[in-house]
């Protein structure tokens, strides 16, 4: 049986569900906490959605899609261009590569295939940012992100985890 | 949990699609890194693209935004009301003290009135100025900015000095039609021209990415000790001279590190100064006192 026209939109607007997310992210990770300090260290959200979907979903996110949370990012947090589109290609390449790996593993293993993955990540960036400044930046501030980064891994990723049973399991 | 996985075709048509998205990817890495050359080429492109790009998202992180700083300020107004007592003793004892200031600044004052009709003192543009919401901040080793909810459309243009209460947070380094981006004194790409304690030694603040930015060219470095204020000297004529900066807190060997006065976690609002150094008109037609704030 043909799905219905309503039924198609249905499927479509969940299958957004993922982008949607990844860019809301981006934007809750630069609203101003009013924590002390903990602007500096701010975790990478988006890396963490990014990750995400491409274990789980890897069909619903395109590289152009990828690319332009990346370019996004960038553009709204001042820093130079192409670095977040590069680092979040190349992590969501990585992980689509070791689909087999990712394919029903529990929680926890991907939670300790994800520290490895932030920790290059973040190597990279703080290269790529140096590399563009002509200057190694103080690779203090990166490291607790990094920390932040990956502990804030099991609260997004519930979130996440919530959303795709809920909205993705049949489509 | 039990999600459903997409399954890989194994027809043609699949491995057609691969090649498809691999050479997207190869694609999509070099536009990466040409990004990166186009940022350091053409600043100009890059920054009309930026404030294109923010202006059309600033409403929804404006938004976004507001629950945030609707909890900070109903945790900062519980935390005052515990401390309203000794906040009300510390403020009467502070008042006493200021007022004693006041009548020696109005002395001053009417004596340096007097001095400057004495000497014919052209007297410096009148300055104006907007407030604005912060409604994102970015931090990291990436890049140390605002964003305001005030941009060209509030007279809010590339240069313009931005305060808070405690002194000077940075400049307007993008203006957009309604938004506006604020390079912090911290980033790595500030530099500031200032004057360090009561000698007014010259010196240039270059911020790092860290919460502590730095004094280069100092002349004299052993006559600077911790606890001495930095103003902006004025020089270059980006800022007009004596706007607080912050206070010296370490002195190594060629190495000075401030503390800006400006408290970066509790920044809601910040006041977008234009001094009338910029514009050539100015001294034609001064600019009219906009006064009115966004809030």
């Amino acid at each position: 049986m043909r799905p219905t026209f309503w039924q198609r939109l249905d499927t479509f607007a969940r299958h957004q569900v993922p982008m949607v997310t990844t860019l809301l992210l981006v934007l809750v990770a630069i609203i101003p906490s009013h924590v002390p300090g903990l602007v500096r260290i701010g975790p990478m959200l988006s890396l963490i959605a990014v990750y995400y979907w491409a274990a789980h979903r890897p069909d619903l996110m395109g590289y152009g899609v990828v690319f332009a949370v990346g370019l996004l990012e960038d553009t709204i947090s001042g820093a130079p261009l192409g670095i977040g589109s590069l680092v979040l290609l190349l992590v969501h390449a990585g992980v689509v590569h070791q689909y087999k790996f990712f394919n029903g593993k529990s929680f926890t293993v991907t939670w300790g295939a994800f520290v490895l993955v932030a920790g290059g990540a973040s190597l990279l960036r703080w290269l790529s940012i140096s590399a563009v400044n002509g200057a190694l930046v103080s690779p203090e501030a990166p490291f607790y992100a990094y920390l932040m980064t990956v502990a804030m891994y099991p609260v997004i990723g519930w979130l996440l985890v919530r959303l795709h049973i809920a909205l993705l399991r049949d489509v | 949990m039990s999600v459903k996985q997409p399954s890989a075709s194994p027809s043609r048509l699949g491995h057609i699609r691969s090649l498809v998205a691999r050479f997207a990817l190869v694609l999509l890495v070099g536009a990466s890194f040409a990004l990166m050359l186009l940022g350091k080429a053409d600043i100009l492109l890059v920054e009309r693209f930026r404030t294109t790009a923010t202006d059309a998202v600033a409403p929804a992180i404006d938004m976004m935004s507001r629950p945030a700083s609707s909890v900070a300020e109903m945790v900062d107004n519980v935390r005052e009301l515990i401390g309203i007592r000794e906040e009300n003793r510390r403020l009467r004892q502070e008042n006493e003290r200021l007022l004693r200031w006041q009548t020696t600044a109005r002395q001053l004052e009417t004596q340096g009135e007097s001095l400057k009709s004495l000497l014919n003192f052209v007297p410096e543009p009148q300055s104006s100025f907007v407030s604005a919401r912060v409604v994102a901040d970015t931090g990291g080793s990436f890049a140390q900015s605002l964003l305001v909810t005030a941009g060209e459309q509030d007279t809010v243009e590339k240069g313009q000095a931005v305060m808070s209460g405690e002194g000077l947070v940075g400049r307007i380094s993008e203006a957009g039609r309604r938004s506006a981006r604020v390079l912090l004194i911290t980033d790595i790409n500030s530099r500031i021209p200032v004057m360090v304690g009561n000698a007014g030694q010259r010196a240039i603040l270059a911020g790092d990415n860290s919460d502590r930015p730095r004094l280069l060219f100092l002349k004299a470095l052993q006559s600077i000790v911790p606890g001495d204020r930095v103003v902006t000297s004025g020089d270059a004529g980006a800022f007009p001279p004596g706007l607080p900066v912050g206070v010296v807190t370490a002195v190594n060997d060629s190495d000075v590190k401030i503390e800006p006065y400006f408290q970066r976690d509790r920044l809601s609002y910040v006041r977008i100064i234009d001094f009338g150094l910029s514009g050539i008109l100015s001294d034609i037609a001064p600019p009219t006192s906009k006064a009115d704030s966004k809030r």
